[in-house]
């Protein structure tokens, strides 16, 4: 992981250029049309105006969306474990995978708050569902692309199916599983904020992002939205960089990838 | 030395699931000590061979023994090295050659003992903390001959280990093997396509014919042990070299 001087500055300064673009809009709009399009400094402002329940709601997405992320790791860990055993198994339980990755959310929402009830547990399990997908389906894979020598020196040295999973397939899907940890990690805060969205709720000072979103759209406090939009795009950077590190950590002294990853 | 037999295979044929005959009632005897290559045009079965014997594959008919002690299992007197490192990239040098003992049950010290004297034999303790990917070739294989080594194996089995390899490198692994040997008498299988390195590493080289794999000759190489590198320069090594790519030529040529 090295950090050239262009991977700093060329994005800040296109960073910087982007802001100043965005004022010239601002700036060339009709009186009437400049709420469309709020000017940083408003946004940044509103960031500090509304920072107790904008903070809150940040942490309470957050909250809803590690759970989720965590939950969607160890039940797809499971999962890929089991459905590397068989192609059978893989076969059969693969169509019903797609079925979950295919039902949109804004139909599960309903139906989770009929069961589980508005609030922080649909987050959870809608955040798990838009999580689990990539995480399972990489992680299947690379439990079943282990090279065949190596299975084959492992069956030489009459090693237990348990040893092979432990010692060999685990460590050598690794790559893999670091791969759809990458995707899901995206995809977490999007799923608590779209779960806090569509089926989340504000009592006890529960909501989230996604609900403060409504509020402020209802109440037309454009800038705070788009300062609700900046801390979800942050917090998505977070869960992202976090995974990357960590994958940096596991891979660093044995994997290719990791010498050639610039990102 | 006693012709004590250590591998037995019995008129073994062997057919995949509809494909074709890959051997045919081949019988062949190994005593102890024996240095055996196999070689032949591809398609003759030679790793299928090697693969019989190491109970990777059942044979079709006929019959595989490996001498191994009163109710020991037969492959705990076996060691296989792949044409491929085949190492775990996530282990260190070290810890490679010790994850087969570390299957087997061996306590910690006494693996840490066995790896380091392994590494040793091929000449590379000061890589011991490496990771695979920081090795070249050669070294790979190197790390592969050890962890094979470090079992003790009383039957060593190679499938063309050093074919990925230049020319010198080849020649000094040779050199090694054979000076291992002098340390730990093994018995070898040792499938390759190079006629010198047959006859510089072995006593006998079956020479197989294909389709099916039957063993159209067996060349004894009467060469004295301990060869070095100047064995290659002998007259003796120079003429069972050209009279074994002759062999080989004849058997090749209605192939091609």
């Amino acid at each position: 992981m090295q950090l050239r001087w262009s991977t700093i500055l060329l994005p800040a300064c296109a960073g910087v250029f982007l802001l100043l673009l965005w004022q010239g809009i601002h700036l060339a709009l009709s009186e009437d049309y400049r709420f469309l399009l709020p000017t940083p400094g408003a946004v940044v402002s509103a960031l500090f105006e509304h920072a107790g329940p904008l903070g809150r709601a940040a942490l309470n997405t957050t909250y809803g969306a590690l759970l989720g992320f965590g939950l969607a790791i160890a039940v797809s860990i499971a999962c890929a474990v089991l459905l590397s055993l068989s192609p059978l198994i893989r076969a059969s339980l693969y169509p019903f995978l797609m079925i979950l990755q295919m039902t949109p959310v804004i139909v599960v929402a309903p139906i989770l708050v009929l069961w589980v009830g508005a609030g922080l547990k649909s987050v959870i399990v809608i955040t798990f569902l838009i999580c689990f997908f990539p995480l399972v389906v990489n992680t299947t894979q690379g439990l079943i692309s282990t090279d065949r020598n190596l299975v084959e020196l492992f069956q030489m040295w009459r090693a237990s199916k348990l040893q092979q999973l432990v010692l060999l397939r685990a460590p050598s899907a690794l790559p893999y599983f670091f791969t759809g940890l990458r995707i899901a990690a995206t995809l977490a805060p999007i799923g608590a904020l779209v779960g806090d969205y569509t089926a989340g709720s504000s009592a006890g000072d529960g909501g989230g992002l996604g609900f403060q979103a409504i509020i402020y759209s209802s109440q037309a406090k454009y800038p705070a939205l788009f300062a609700t939009a900046a801390i979800t795009c942050v917090l998505g950077f977070l869960f992202v960089a976090v995974v990357i590190f960590l994958s940096w950590l596991t891979l660093r002294r044995w994997h290719d990838s990791i010498e050639r990853t610039d990102v | 030395m006693s012709p004590r037999i250590v591998v037995e295979l019995a008129d073994v044929s062997k057919r995949f699931p509809s494909g074709p005959l890959v051997l045919d009632r081949l019988s062949v005897e190994a005593s102890a000590g024996d240095f055996i290559s196999l070689i032949g045009p591809s398609g003759c079965g030679k790793s299928t061979l090697l693969r019989l014997i190491a109970g990777l594959t059942a044979p079709t008919t006929g019959q595989v023994a490996v001498e191994c002690e009163a109710g020991a299992d037969p492959l705990s007197s076996l060691a296989f090295v792949f044409q491929e490192p085949t190492l775990l990239p996530w282990l260190t040098v070290a810890a490679n050659v010790e994850a087969p003992l570390r299957i087997r049950g061996v306590p910690a010290a006494q693996r840490a003992e066995l790896s380091q004297h392994a590494l040793e034999l091929v000449k590379l303790s000061d890589k011991a903390a490496a990771y695979p990917r920081q090795l070249s070739g050669g070294q790979k294989m190197r790390v592969s001959l050890a962890r094979a080594l470090a079992l003790s194996p009383r039957i060593l089995l190679l499938d063309e280990p050093f074919g990925a390899l230049d020319e010198l490198t080849r020649e000094h692994l040779n050199e090694e093997l054979l000076a291992i040997r002098q340390q730990q008498a093994f018995t070898a299988f040792f499938v390759t396509h190079s006629v010198s390195e047959a006859v510089f590493l072995s006593n006998r080289i079956l020479v197989l014919s294909a389709n099916p794999g039957r063993i159209h000759t067996e060349v004894i190489v009467d060469l004295p042990y301990p060869r070095t590198a100047e064995v290659r320069q002998s007259r003796d090594y120079l003429d069972t070299v050209a009279q074994t790519s002759q062999l080989l030529r004849s058997i090749e040529q209605p192939a091609a």
